[in-house]
């Protein structure tokens, strides 16, 4: 069944695939990875049948292999993505993402009065609680929830 | 301490917590001291506040430096659409040190950032306010003679409050016991009441103004309308939490009433002429302790 559905988003060759994704998370998946700037071959499926999530959402991109601290950026947004690294057409290895100690740029401070939100200038983000999800402002010293959370 | 910035009350240790208010009693037995006769200090307030600024600027003055600086942003080139960094930047320039008022709450960090030169943070919007929380923690100091396991009451505004936010990190290292008082829209933020918990501090919760005669402080705020969404239950609220002489009867001798000020109706003004009320007192108590930072920071002392 599930290799059916795979099929559904063609193969790629070498490179990497982010599975499990919320369907409504895709395109921010998209936009934090900046796969809109780059030049490789990417094919994604969205609202595809998923028994975990509902609707998913999964994005191939041919012959890219993520760092850790560039792939772990979207367990903000999709936490329960899992990896499959793709050689020669096989799965050579299966990774999740994890939630980092610190968010630099990507998300937006909630507090409109924020100065992040007044001028120019990177946010930056202390995780306090990563099951619950709570980012701790570096200026301001509020907290973001993952209700609150917004990308830049 | 000494060319280091200080933006929240977090950024000192418990010994510079304590090294401050040592220099800040020495000020006060020596209050002129024209030791920074050569330094440039700028004053940055974009917005007005009086009492913080006639406090930071007798402070720099007693210490014998001069003033630069503006009172509030239409009078400064904000008005022409600068940024705070580039204001900074330029300011950083002229100045030795920079005290700055800034309505928006993080700025303050974030100039710390862009100055070359280290800046003390005369309040950021709703978040920060440390030197007045000092100037707390030096008339507590000062009036029960230590800072140890005191019984702190904290009445009114305890959501938005920033003040009483910042006491409370500070006095977490010294072994207190709080008692909250406020109604229910203004309760103190769970995560200060996660943060005491963590730290295994005891604290009481309540309604109503009772239980005084605990008490070695009792830290009074204003409770202000804007906060209610429902103006009725303000109305219902209001004077639930206002102090009065004959309320203080059968407190201990030692208490002391604190206020960070401007007071509206919150304490009675036959409170005044009470021996235990000390707000007066501790606005004065502002100029020793800012001494005692600038000196600090200047490395003077």
């Amino acid at each position: 069944m599930s290799k059916q559905k795979q099929l559904q988003v063609s193969a790629i060759e070498n490179g990497t695939v982010i599975d499990h994704i919320p369907a409504e998370s895709l395109f921010d998946v998209i936009n934090i990875l900046g796969l809109d700037q780059i030049t490789n071959l990417i094919t994604f499926g969205t609202n595809l049948d998923s028994d975990k999530l509902g609707k998913k959402a999964i994005i191939k991109v041919e012959g890219k292999f993520f760092e850790d601290n560039e792939i772990n950026k979207i367990s903000l947004v999709a936490p329960h993505v899992k990896l499959n690294i793709i050689r020669d057409y096989e799965v050579v290895e299966k990774r999740d993402v994890e939630i980092p100690d610190e968010v630099v740029g990507i998300v937006k401070c909630f507090n409109p009065k924020c100065i992040t939100n007044n001028e120019v200038i990177k946010t930056h983000f202390k995780v306090m609680d990563k099951t619950d999800l709570a980012l701790k402002c570096h200026y301001c010293e509020k907290n973001t929830t993952r209700d609150e959370l917004k990308m830049m | 301490m000494k060319n280091k910035s200080l933006v929240s009350i977090s950024d000192y240790t418990r010994d510079e917590i304590l090294r401050i208010l040592e220099l800040a009693a020495f000020y006060e037995a020596n209050p002129k001291q024209p030791e920074l006769r050569e330094k440039v200090i700028a004053s940055l307030f974009f917005e007005p506040s009086t009492r913080t600024r006639l406090s930071f600027e007798t402070a720099i003055n007693r210490l014998g430096a001069r003033v630069i600086g503006f009172t509030d942003s239409s009078s400064s080139s904000t008005t022409k659409g600068e940024t705070l960094k580039d204001t900074i930047k330029m300011v950083s320039n002229y100045a030795d040190l920079i005290v700055m008022r800034h309505p928006l709450e993080g700025s303050a960090r974030y100039a710390s950032e862009q100055s070359r030169v280290p800046i003390i943070n005369a309040g950021d919007g709703a978040n920060q306010h440390p030197t007045q929380t000092l100037l707390d923690l030096y008339s507590i100091q000062k009036t029960q003679g230590t800072l140890e396991n005191l019984t702190v009451f904290m009445v009114g505004d305890l959501k938005y409050g920033r003040t009483v936010h910042s006491l409370l990190m500070a006095l977490s290292h010294f072994n207190p016991v709080f008692y909250f008082v406020a109604p229910k829209e203004l309760e103190m933020p769970c995560e200060y009441k996660a943060f005491l918990r963590e730290r295994g501090i005891e604290f009481y919760e309540q309604k109503e103004m009772n239980n005084l005669e605990q008490a070695d402080i009792l830290y009074m705020t204003r409770v202000q309308k804007e906060r209610f969404s429902d103006p009725m239950e303000y109305e219902r609220v209001k004077n639930a939490y206002v102090l009065r002489n004959a309320m203080l009867d059968k407190t201990k001798e030692n208490l002391k009433v604190l206020h960070p000020l401007p007071r509206v109706n919150e304490i009675h003004t036959d409170v005044d002429s009470s021996e235990k009320a000390y707000y007066f007192q501790q606005a004065e108590n502002g100029v020793y302790t800012r001494m005692a930072i600038i000196s600090a920071i200047m490395g003077l002392k």
